[in-house]
């Protein structure tokens, strides 16, 4: 069984590794997140180079702006390890060669999520190292009040959302209609809600939502959640998308 | 040894395969035969546990599919339609199976070479032909050197080179005690490779016996006459107890008859002959017959319902 899932994961590593679209989807995401934390850092330089920065400024989550868009990428990379199987075909000779979908449903998970992981590590740190490095007086170093466990939390949030994007993906199967749902209310939908009156205290509790309390110093005034519990909506929501997911594989033909 | 047993699968309210059950033997050749939307590929989509049947299953060696360790090694299976992605290697795709399984990589290779693949080999799977992502689903099924093949319509897009290498591969697995299930919906592609046949029609078993049974049972043979006296040769024959039907530009087909009986009644009679030839309808026309009859009975069972 062991011998199984190891062999599982290997074969979904190769998928990986022999598709240019999933490499170029996690080659954007880190592309993204440095590009745009340096041009943040460069507008805070000039923004507060001759006046002190006001009490509301949060270098933290100024530090975060190149991850969040970066964000798109494991979305992107995470709807296509699983949908690609399905738009090419692919699904019928993989469960033919792991036929027990739970094996072939947890290596796939798997595989995403810890290339999603290594790829969080590397978008998150450096993308906030070098927004923090560009944007001059008002930057903070690591070792500040915080600093540490917003990373820690940056990096968690962006995995399970690409986890949370993966089980959708297996439950929907078409990375248009999947895409379509995903990359509006993570970009933009969220966004909106969150500032219509009244509708915004639900709107926190949206995945995307929830988790991105932890890329704040402090979480906005009148939220009911922190950026801890924040995180424990957004794992409850990964967990409910991956097993919707696996009970879709597992029920459908593929 | 796979055992299909009371299998049968609705798609909705559509009902693809119906009760059926049948044997696929080691050391043979089994064609799985029966028109377009006869239910060949859902039953071997539910062999290997693709399509989850709606009653009955099928059992390797006992085992169902999804249960089976490392199953690459005891059925390989060639589906209809392509199943790699376009944008992978050739080599990357069965290089994936490989590991999926525990099979070493050398036996990429082999596959590679058997299927005539080695020259593109690094290529993408979507530049490919049509005969050639054919060839690399063929190589795909024979990577775990497998106990049991089924190929769905495997010659569909091969040339007559592709379409002569994957018959003497289906014999040569056959005669090294391998099962080999292969489906067509072409009687006369069977003849050529299948020793036995099972032959279904919406969704349901026809017919499961020997090629050589069901050519002698389905097929009309009788002896075609031309003779400038039709009437006169045919009265002679009927009351002897021979049918003689009309066959084409007013020859005759006598059925159940031979060359030498019809020479010798005409000779005796002074009938002149121009032609007397034993002829046998064509695999084909059998099957064709043979279905349609199974058709229309089902039919007139349904309507006295």
């Amino acid at each position: 069984m062991k011998n199984d899932l190891n062999a599982a994961v290997g074969f979904e590593w190769s998928k990986v590794r022999t598709l240019r679209s999933m490499q170029w989807s996690l080659v954007l995401c880190v592309v993204l997140s440095l590009a745009f934390a340096v041009l943040t850092g460069a507008v805070v330089q000039r923004q507060y180079a001759h006046k002190p920065a006001p009490s509301s400024f949060d270098p933290i989550s100024a530090g975060f702006s190149g991850l969040r868009l970066g964000l798109i990428g494991l979305v992107v990379f995470g709807v296509l390890i699983v949908t690609s199987e399905y738009s090419s075909g692919t699904i019928r000779s993989s469960l033919a060669a792991v036929p027990r979908r739970g094996v072939f449903y947890t290596a796939k998970m798997l595989t995403g999520g810890l290339a999603a992981l290594a790829v969080s590590v590397t978008a998150a740190v450096t993308s906030f190292l070098l927004s923090q490095a560009t944007m001059g007086d008002e930057s903070v170093s690591l070792t500040d009040d915080g600093v540490l466990p917003a990373l820690i939390g940056a990096v968690l949030y962006t995995t399970m959302l690409c986890v949370f994007s993966m089980g959708v993906a297996a439950l929907l199967r078409s990375s248009t209609i999947t895409m379509g749902i995903l990359v509006p209310l993570f970009f933009t939908v969220s966004t909106i809600l969150t500032n219509i009156p009244g509708v915004g205290k639900a709107a926190q509790f949206l995945p995307d939502q929830a988790g991105g309390l932890v890329l704040y110093r402090h979480a906005p005034q009148g939220y009911v959640l922190n950026a801890w519990s924040g995180l424990a909506v957004l794992a409850a929501w990964t967990a409910c998308a991956a097993i919707a997911g696996y009970l879709a594989l597992r029920r459908r033909d593929a | 040894m796979i055992e299909v047993r009371e299998l049968t699968k609705y798609y909705g309210t559509t009902r693809a395969v119906d009760g059926l059950s049948f044997r696929i033997e080691p050391g043979r050749v089994t064609g799985f035969l029966g028109p377009n939307g006869a239910g060949k590929s859902t039953t071997i989509r539910a062999m290997i546990g693709l399509d989850r049947p709606t009653s009955g299953e099928v059992l390797i060696d006992g085992k169902r599919y999804e249960d089976l360790p490392r199953p690459l090694t005891t059925v390989g299976a060639l589906l209809d339609a392509r199943a790699v992605h376009g944008g992978r290697s050739v080599r990357g795709h069965l290089a994936g199976l490989a590991r999926s399984n525990r099979l070493p990589l050398r036996r990429v290779d082999e596959v590679l070479e058997m299927a005539g693949l080695a020259r593109v080999a690094d290529k993408r799977a979507k530049g490919l032909s049509l005969g050639m992502a054919q060839r690399l689903g063929i190589a795909a099924a024979l990577l775990g050197d497998p106990a049991a093949l089924l190929l769905d319509e495997p010659v569909n897009g091969l040339d007559p080179e592709g379409v002569k290498w994957i018959r003497d591969l289906m014999k040569r697995m056959a005669d090294e005690g391998r099962a080999v299930l292969v489906s067509s919906h072409l009687m006369s592609e069977m003849a050529l490779t299948a020793g036995h046949l099972v032959v279904i029609g919406r969704g349901r078993l026809l017919a499961d016996t020997s090629v050589e049974d069901f050519i002698k049972g389905n097929s009309r043979s009788y002896v075609l006459i031309r003779t400038p006296e039709p009437e006169r040769l045919r009265g002679l024959l009927v009351t002897r107890g021979i049918q003689v039907d009309d066959g084409p530009d007013g020859s005759l087909e006598a059925v159940g008859t031979d060359p030498r009986t019809v020479g010798t009644l005409a000779a005796e009679n002074r009938i002149a002959v121009y032609e007397v030839s034993p002829r046998t309808a064509s695999l084909e026309e059998a099957f064709m017959q043979f279905t349609a009859d199974a058709v229309e009975y089902r039919a007139e069972q349904g309507a006295a319902r």
